[in-house]
């Protein structure tokens, strides 16, 4: 077996690439769906204590600033196509302008972070702040602080997802800017791109679950 | 082209800018409609609008309409166990007081419990 002509990144293993390409999306999706799994666990936190607690959610979520979660989603819903957009330059061979897209993508995930640099240093100067951190006088209902520590725990693994999606990315870049991909091999790219699509999917129901609560 | 691009499936530019254009109206969308009291119905509208914006970046960013439909299944075997953990969450949660009423109390004794000012 070892004799025979293929592609350097195609392992040994595999009987031919489409077999590789079609094992590596698998395992991806795999993995994806245990990060539906652990994004659910917060759902049901956030489920169980705004039907515990409506009016103080309601009342909790005024203090969340919705032009700069929106522009929040933009961004996101931005990266996304460029990442989208870079994965169809490499499937049409187009190498410079995928690493083009993928910069931008980085870029727009280095706003977002800023972005919620700016929210989350606001809501430390005023004490709203998760469980006994809480310092903040003027939100009517009770135990408003149960609202911060859902919206910190959802928002900060959210946050922590799209580090390391740009950590990702940026490798990604390195790789393509070397040429180490072609129409021929570009999982990796790929792969980076269905989980920087789930970072994006998850905030689109953070979104209006902690901003626009009705 | 090689054969590799007769089992990968290109979808045009102006498709993503399209589905992208309509993630960004659905956004407005969901803003605008927050501000509209329509009581318990702001939510369903909310999760509706929130829930075809993650099937339009699914089913095309993530290429589950046109990919083999292993990822599809495994996709939405995600989605049943996670309803499976909500819902049969919010049975207990939901309802725990018809057994036993609740009151309240801490489960340390220093903790502080914020009570509504009014």
């Amino acid at each position: 077996m070892s004799n025979h002509t293929h592609a350097t990144h195609l392992a040994h293993h595999f009987a031919d690439e489409e077999q590789q390409r079609e094992s590596a999306k698998m395992g991806m999706w795999v993995f994806l769906l245990t990060e539906i799994l652990l994004f659910g666990g917060l759902f049901v936190f956030y489920a169980i204590y705004r039907s515990w607690h409506p009016d103080m959610f309601y009342n909790a979520h005024l203090q969340l600033d919705v032009v700069m979660g929106t522009i929040n989603t933009v961004v996101l819903i931005t990266s996304s196509i460029t990442i989208a957009l870079a994965i169809r330059s490499m499937q049409v061979d187009e190498q410079k302008k995928a690493v083009i897209f993928l910069i931008i993508t980085v870029l727009l995930a280095a706003t977002f972070m800023v972005i919620k640099y700016f929210e989350y240093s606001h809501k430390f100067e005023l004490g709203q702040l998760p469980g006994k951190f809480y310092t903040f006088k003027g939100i009517q209902g009770s135990n408003p602080h149960i609202f911060f520590s859902v919206y910190f725990a959802m928002t900060g693994l959210h946050g922590l997802h799209v580090l390391i999606g740009m950590g990702v990315i940026l490798w990604v870049i390195r790789r393509a800017a070397r040429g180490e991909f072609s129409s021929e091999y570009y999982t990796p790219v790929e792969m980076t791109g269905l989980y920087w699509h789930l970072v994006d999917l998850i905030w689109i129901f953070l979104f209006p679950l902690l901003y626009l609560i009705g | 082209m090689s054969a590799h691009s007769e089992k990968t499936h290109i979808i045009p530019v102006k498709t993503y800018l399209a589905i992208g254009g309509l993630l960004m109206a659905l956004t407005i969308v969901t803003v605008l409609v927050s501000f509209i009291n329509l009581g318990g119905f702001n939510i369903v509208v909310a999760l509706a609008i929130a829930s075809v914006k993650a099937l339009l970046v699914a089913f095309f960013f993530m290429h589950l309409y046109y990919d083999n439909k292993t990822y599809l299944i495994i996709f939405t075997i995600g989605l049943i166990f996670l309803t499976i953990f909500l819902s049969l969450t919010m049975f207990d949660t939901l309802r725990r007081d018809v057994v036993d009423p609740i009151e309240a109390q801490t489960i340390r004794k220093d903790a502080i419990i914020y009570q509504q000012e009014k």
